[in-house]
């Protein structure tokens, strides 16, 4: 029998403890995992390039939901685990789920100092250390108005940086003299001080905050000497402390952290602890290399490897600051026995300092400059014995035997074990081999194969420079990401081709654009289908066998390979003769679950495929169309009772919702696309996450766009007021045309938007009528195919193989 | 071997499938672009998916539930997935088809 693994908590450690588990032993054991945070596993390291604006939630994520799916793991997101029994071997989450173990580890990583002065706990007072504190942040960063940091380290630091990029006014305090004192000397906190100074925030070090202040929010923040400085948010980066709670009331030994042995097990040998809350030989570790060196030893043991163990070693950091080079490593005090070679250029704005002992680098700061620390960082671990190179060592490896070399040719040189990824601890050679062996191309390629670069990616310029060596001229970095593995063509461009070339049929688009494969792939073949039917409505013939199941069904297939069935309620209104055909249905057909819909319908769901068209005959005779349930198209529009019940109510929310459903249904989209039309600003139909959603006021109708309410929540973008019902009409189909033709297949409206920008569309639906006209032309003329109710044509008989067996076989032989 | 007339090749759609029923669960039959006829059993390796409902490419069906790509010649996983699914014989005699029987009963002894 497989055991059972319980991990509390999500972060990067257990999850690469899965991965490399997986690789192990990946049916070993049946894994369960809590959750606090109400998310997958994503890359914390880039929750700075987060707030800075400069990547989005979905770049940073490592495991995605189909991952935990593919590989049987249950994941409960939002549980926080509050006991453990150690004599029932049981957990028990804050929401009720008791689950048994067998091997429990524990990675509920860490929590964040707050310092408890007075008003520490006013509203405006965060933290930083996920991703709903970098929501919150950047939800504050809107306002443009004041914030301060406490803490002049690392995080404080990227979080400084971040809320500056967001256009706030911001403020760093700093206890000590200088910024970043565990990890750089003087000199080089000056220049760094002097860097983020230049970038328009304020530092002031030797800042001790007396107090928060503030009438029911913060307004400001008081230092021992008597300065006020005013702000709106104050974030608290201070440092974080093991959170060992939940381990010291289950009764296992707890220090600073959960104490483990070597090889990560705590005092009850059937419970790890790994992470930011461990504590192994009385250190623990909040730098992501470590950590995963605790991973692997963690997976190690629990596949029953006992000599698997933890070893310490100095990680380099580094700060994630766009444009800002800095990189610190070991022991860099002074000392009697230790000698140091500085090189200072004040004006390239260099600092760089070695710390020796005995002819050997044990520490190293380099500000402004820092290609040199990978090199800089194997000597130190070699233990090589610098003396022979002394007089160049820092100006670094290129100036080592002779005349300088380009960078390439530093990269070049570089031995294959000298380490290139410090997170994830991956040298030149598994990076060169792995792209060799396995024909690598792209950077995605070698992150997912190697780890290289997948964490903070600040080693993604050696890894693109490795590519390049390893594969000369063929590795383009700024290369277009293909469809598929099908062609190198990306989404834009065979769109660009299928219209400039007149391609109408699957066939044509892969003769004419050189398709590597015969027929496509799963890939491939529904986004051609989709830009063909969108390009040529009234040419092009659907190719039925290039759509998934669910389109070619018209239901959603389930886990067990039943179906489920969805009507059309337009605008979420039914009736008392509709809802009794629907309950004849489901006794007629036994249909096992009838659940009412986050869209305001009804979902039948466990239909044998055979039953579809008897159940949709049933269905049609009360007059039911399909609710596209199943469909890259339009969904549902969801309304409130609007003008004709609610006493609040400004316009006839539920008619409009109404109109655009029976005006847009059957349209192919590149994805689903669902609407709302809320009667008043208090927006019950919850219009302001949707793909489109309209805000019914009194002086007309607010659309708007781009929202998002699944993997991402977002709130949308405001297209534009318009005056008259008849107009918003006619902006939501030129809009949603406008993403017809151009949204890559599988791309929701919110990350077309964002791709496109959010002026360029406003441009051509707001304020430009002939475009905007064109658009809606080129819409309802593609309705003229699109509005045919598929479970009618199903019913009178169209393609009627698909519900039944070709042949049943073997069935006498077996009731002999 | 002892085959077993299951219908004829214009009962399945290029690039489709279609199932025959027998008392151990479904046989998916595939028809590919170039008339090649394979069958497997209905049953993806990894959670049991109706590989009959995937997208047929090449000689390969992508399984409906979680993308597992499987060839038809030889019933593997391909890419990184690993795991197998039975192939069953088929013969063409012009336009008909036929499955392998001994394939079935072997099975249900």
């Amino acid at each position: 029998m497989t055991e059972k693994l319980v991990i509390i908590g999500n972060g990067m450690a257990p999850g690469r403890m899965l991965e490399h588990l997986l690789e192990k032993a990946p049916d070993r054991y049946q894994v369960t995992i809590f959750n606090a945070e109400p998310r997958v596993n994503y890359d914390r390291i880039m929750l700075s390039p987060v707030l800075s604006g400069e990547k989005d939630y979905e770049e940073i994520i490592i495991h995605g939901d189909g991952w935990y799916i593919k590989h049987g793991i249950t994941l409960y997101k939002g549980h926080k685990i509050v006991a453990i029994d150690r004599q029932a071997k049981t957990v028990t989450s804050d929401h009720g789920v008791t689950e048994p173990y067998d091997k429990l580890v524990i990675a509920t990583g860490s929590v964040p100092f707050i310092i408890p002065v007075p008003g520490h706990n006013l509203p405006g007072v965060l933290t930083y250390r996920d991703l709903d504190d970098v929501r919150a942040m950047m939800l504050a960063a809107q306002s443009r108005a004041k914030a301060v940091v406490i803490g002049g380290g690392l995080l404080g630091l990227e979080a400084a940086a971040g809320l500056n990029a967001q256009g706030m006014d911001v403020t760093v305090l700093h206890v000590m003299p200088t910024l970043m004192e565990r990890q750089l000397d003087p000199a080089a906190g000056y220049l760094l001080q002097r860097a983020v100074e230049e970038r328009g925030i304020k530092v002031i070090t030797k800042a001790n905050t007396q107090a928060i202040t503030g009438n029911g929010k913060v307004e400001q923040v008081e230092l021992a000497d008597g300065t006020v400085i005013p702000a709106t948010l104050v974030v608290m980066a201070v440092g974080i402390r093991p959170n060992a709670a939940l381990a010291k009331e289950a009764g296992i030994a707890v220090n600073r952290g959960i104490v483990v042995d070597a090889g990560m097990r705590s005092n009850d040998p059937d419970i790890f602890a790994l992470g930011e809350c461990a504590e192994v030989n009385g250190m623990v570790y909040g730098l992501v290399a470590p950590l995963y060196e605790m991973a692997r030893v963690a997976a190690s043991q629990l596949v029953g490897d006992e000599a698997a163990a933890f070893v310490h070693s100095d990680t380099p950091t580094k700060l994630k600051v766009t444009g800002i080079e800095l990189f610190s490593l070991g022991d860099f005090a002074e000392g009697e026995d230790r000698q140091e070679i500085v090189l200072r250029d004040a004006a390239a704005g260099v600092y760089k300092r070695l710390v020796l002992k005995d002819d050997r680098i044990i520490g190293t700061v380099l500000y402004g400059e820092t290609a040199d620390g990978a090199w800089f960082n194997d000597l130190k671990k070699k233990q090589t014995d610098i003396s022979e190179m002394r007089d160049t060592l820092i100006f670094g490896q290129s100036y080592q035997g002779g005349a300088p070399l380009d960078p390439m040719a530093a990269v070049a040189a570089l031995p294959d074990d000298a380490e290139i990824c410090g997170c994830n601890g991956v040298c030149k050679g598994k990076i060169t081999g792995a792209i060799t062996a396995k024909s690598l191309t792209s950077l995605d390629d070698v992150r997912a194969h190697t780890k290289a670069s997948a964490s903070c990616g600040s080693c993604t310029g050696l890894v693109e420079k490795l590519m390049v060596l390893t594969l000369g001229d063929t590795y383009n970095p700024a290369a277009v990401q293909p469809m598929c593995t099908c062609t190198t063509f990306g989404h834009d461009e065979v769109r660009r081709l299928i219209k400039a070339k007149s391609l109408k049929t699957i066939p044509a688009v892969m003769q004419e654009l050189e398709w590597k494969t015969s027929c496509g792939c799963a890939k491939c073949r529904p986004a051609l289908n989709y830009y063909l039917v969108c390009d040529w409505p009234n040419d092009y013939a659907d190719d039925y066998q290039s759509r998934f199941i669910n389109e070619r069904v018209h239901a959603n297939i389930q886990k067990d390979g039943t179906y489920s069935v969805v009507p059309r309620m337009w605008g979420g209104v039914t009736s008392a003769s509709e809802l009794r055909a629907i309950a004849d249905v489901v006794d007629k057909f036994e249909i096992p679950m009838v659940k009412v819909t986050g869209g305001q319908r009804i979902d039948m769901l466990g239909i044998r495929k055979e039953d579809l068209p008897g159940v949709w005959a049933d269905l049609g005779q009360a007059g039911f169309v399909s609710g596209h349930a199943y469909a890259k198209g339009l969904r549902t529009v969801k309304t409130c009772v609007g003008s004709d019940w609610c006493r609040f109510g400004t316009q006839d929310s539920t008619g409009l919702g109404i109109r655009i459903e029976k005006f847009m249904w059957g349209s192919w989209t590149p994805a689903k696309v669902k609407m709302a039309v809320s009667g008043c600003p208090r927006n019950c139909a919850e219009a302001t996450c949707k793909d489109v959603g309209v805000i019914c006021v009194d002086s007309g109708y607010e659309i708007h766009f781009a929202g998002a309410a699944g993997l991402d929540i977002k709130g949308t973008e405001v297209l534009g007021l318009v005056r008259t019902e008849d107009e918003a009409l006619e902006h939501i189909v030129a809009l949603t045309q406008m993403y017809r033709e151009q949204g890559r297949y599988l791309e929701r409206i919110y990350k077309w938007a964002k791709r496109i920008g959010i002026p360029e569309i406003k441009g051509q639906i707001m304020d430009d009528g002939e475009k905007r006209k064109a658009y809606y032309e080129r819409f309802v003329f593609s309705q003229k195919f699109a509005q045919v109710d598929p479970w009618s044509e199903r019913v009178s008989g169209k393609d009627k193989h698909e519900f039944r067996p070709m042949a049943s076989v073997g069935f006498a032989e077996a009731a002999e | 071997m002892n085959w077993i007339a299951i219908g004829t090749l214009s009962d399945i759609p290029r690039r489709g499938a279609r199932c025959v029923a027998t008392p151990e669960g479904k046989i998916a039959v595939f028809r590919t672009v170039d008339d090649q006829v394979y069958a497997i059993d209905d049953h993806c390796p990894h959670k049991g998916g109706p590989l009959s409902q995937g997208i047929v490419h090449g000689a390969a069906v992508t399984c409906p539930l979680h993308n597992w790509v499987i060839s038809l010649e030889t019933g593997k996983a391909l890419g990184a997935d690993e795991g197998v699914v039975r192939t069953i014989p088929v013969r063409i005699d012009g336009e008909r088809l036929f499955i392998a029987l001994e394939a079935l009963a072997s099975r249900a002894a």
